[in-house]
């Protein structure tokens, strides 16, 4: 757990003193992500560096788990808290193991178990140690030394990590992949992080905590659908943007709005069955699957009304299919590029998993709720 | 790769090979020979000359420099590397000429002369090499809770390790060109052979002094880029 109170910091320029933080309080559980948001200046990496003493902080204390950091000799300090920069910062005289070991040398360990440490840590992040180990920085690509950044930071195993932007100068397909490895590596490894950033869809990915700073002020500290759904200020809506709304549709999966009782009919079901089965649901639309419950076309209500015979002679193939666990931005994305009002969901298996419809993805986003995200989960909890 | 250093080395071998053809045509051969036991002493006393101002001024230079480099030094240090550059101008038998005027003739004067010749490359390399490592490699080793001593050893040196060696085989090929010049204020070397040579236009004894010298010339050159090669780490070695 970090605790930030009253941290204030005052630089003095020839201009009179600039305040880059100003008295920001805040609390960042264990085991999650905040993101620290705000434009250029706006105080986020001053905070973020006068955590691990980078920048002195002119006043207000700074707890970890419990623990009063001003106390602490600042060596110590940060050997104790993992750190990554933009820049990456691989020293390039050391191989990748060197560079990983440097933190945990320093505390003491010793050689070989800091290489072990070295090796599991590059296997974690899905390069071959074999390979990669004795490499130097320049013999690897902009997206393997950022995760050799990431790992570096994590050798000692450190509780809490600070992250200055340290996905911002990788292209946009490769830091979308890092920041998926980056949250599934959270997922079992629970630190508590500090993340800086300037990109609110990043933000929105990563955080479990949003910190929206202007002018050295927290103008609002909540979780990322609070922040889209009900912005404290214009400001924090101008800053997350008009099109806030569209944000959100990334919390939210295909499970957490799909329709897992929409009728389904086997191809070779009669006409009067499927028609009765639409009823029941109030639905213009079956889906017909195959033996193994594959999803392969579908009918529509209107089509088979007054008509009889099996259904497979009124199918029409299935426009696309997505799996159950996408966001529902790749959902609606696929709905408008194919023109459709519903699509069909499948799990991992190819399984039919349900129908996701336009109107369910508004009601979802419409939900004036305290949070979408534990309404979702209510909802997922009711579907299983 | 094809580089004025290559070239200018090829070039060199090329020369003391037409030269070695030109000697045992002419007969200078023998003539060379019989100032045997002289190219030996005084060529040791050449090395001599070059190793210890060589050595001090890479042992005084690079402390130097990194003083210079450092964060408190901001300030002063471009005003004294002013001063250094401006010694960089003063040619090397002038530096000879003014060390006899305060230290007399012999050893110490030549020594001194060398020295300070041999100084200002040293010094001025090692301080550009330093403050030329990326402030982000800084930030990321202070981040990572090195002390600063620890930065400078670890991560300072070893990055400015290829430019700093630049300065010291810099240093060293004027240290060994200027050498010959310490005959003139009493410091002996082979500059006793050419000089003789040249005053009593006897070509073979002053082929006597020239040629060790060239030959001492590639061999310092010869190892400090080899140094330059093993020593810098490959992941900054531009060489390798």
């Amino acid at each position: 757990m970090i605790q930030l109170e009253d941290l204030t910091k005052t630089f003095s320029t020839p201009n009179g003193p600039v305040v880059a933080a100003d008295k920001v309080n805040m609390t960042v559980p264990t085991g999650e992500i905040c993101v620290l948001l705000g434009p250029s200046g706006c105080g986020k990496t001053t905070a973020l560096k006068m955590i691990n003493r980078l920048i002195m902080p002119t006043s207000g204390r700074i707890y970890i788990n419990g623990e009063d950091t001003t106390q602490l000799n600042k060596f110590e300090l940060r050997r104790r808290i993992g750190y990554v920069i933009q820049q990456i910062g691989l020293f390039p005289n050391m191989t990748i193991e060197e560079n990983i070991c440097v933190v945990p040398k320093m505390l003491g360990w010793d050689a070989k178990k800091a290489k072990e440490r070295a090796a599991e840590l590059t296997d974690l992040v899905g390069l071959d140690p074999h390979q990669f180990l004795h490499r130097f920085p320049k013999e690897l690509s902009g997206g393997q030394q950022q995760r050799i950044g990431v790992i570096r930071a994590l050798a000692a195993d450190p509780p809490v990590m600070l992250m200055d932007e340290p996905f911002g100068a990788i292209d946009p397909i490769n830091r979308e992949i890092i920041q998926n490895e980056f949250l599934k590596m959270q997922e079992v490894l629970k630190k508590t992080i500090i993340f800086v950033s300037h990109d609110i869809d990043e933000a929105v990915k990563m955080a479990d905590k949003i910190a929206i700073f202007r002018g050295g002020k927290i103008e609002q500290y909540d979780s990322p659908s609070q922040v889209l759904a009900h912005p404290a200020n214009p400001f924090v809506a101008d800053f997350v943007g008009s099109d806030r709304t569209l944000k959100r549709l990334r919390l939210l999966t295909a499970v957490d709005v799909r329709d897992i009782d929409a009728p389904v009919a086997s191809m070779q079901a009669s006409v009067e069955e499927v028609l009765v089965s639409a009823k029941s649901h109030a639905n213009r639309i079956v889906v017909l699957i195959d033996a193994d419950r594959h999803p392969v076309a579908y009918v529509t209500a209107d089509e088979l009304s007054g008509a009889t015979g099996v259904v497979s002679d009124f199918a029409h193939d299935l426009p696309t299919t997505v799996p159950v666990g996408a966001d529902l931005r790749a959902v609606v994305s696929e709905m408008l590029s194919h023109d459709t009002m519903w699509i069909t969901c499948v799990d991992e298996r190819g399984h039919f998993a349900g129908v996701v419809t336009q109107p369910a993805v508004t009601a979802a986003l419409g939900q004036k709720s305290s949070s979408v995200r534990d309404q979702a989960t209510d909802a997922r909890l009711a579907n299983v | 790769m094809f580089s004025a250093k290559d070239f200018s080395r090829k070039l060199q071998l090329l020369a003391m090979l037409f030269i070695g053809f030109y000697i045992s045509w002419s007969g200078l051969y023998d003539e060379i020979a019989t100032y045997w036991e002289d190219i030996v002493y005084l060529t040791q006393q050449h090395i001599f000359l070059v190793a210890t101002s060589g050595l001090a001024a890479i042992l005084i230079g690079v402390p130097v420099g990194i003083w210079l480099s450092r964060p408190a030094m901001e300030r002063s240090a471009e005003a004294i590397m002013q001063v250094f550059n401006i010694g960089t101008t003063i040619p090397t038998l002038a530096v000879i000429a003014l060390s006899m005027t305060i230290l007399g003739i012999g050893f110490a004067p030549a020594f001194f002369g060398l020295f300070v010749a041999s100084l200002l490359p040293i010094v001025r390399n090692t301080f550009t090499g330093l403050l030329a490592v990326p402030d982000h490699l800084l930030e990321a080793a202070t981040g990572m809770g090195m002390t600063p001593l620890q930065i400078l050893i670890h991560v300072e040196l070893p990055n400015a390790l290829y430019v700093i060696l630049s300065g010291i085989r810099t240093a060293l090929a004027i240290n060994v060109g200027t050498a010959p010049l310490a005959f003139l204020i009493g410091g002996g070397g082979l500059g006793e052979l050419i000089f003789t040579g040249i005053d009593l236009m006897e070509t073979g004894m002053l082929l006597a002094g020239a040629i060790p010298t060239a030959m001492l010339a590639v061999t310092v050159d010869f190892l400090t880029g080899q140094g330059q090669f093993y020593f810098v780490s490959r992941g900054v070695n531009p060489l390798r």
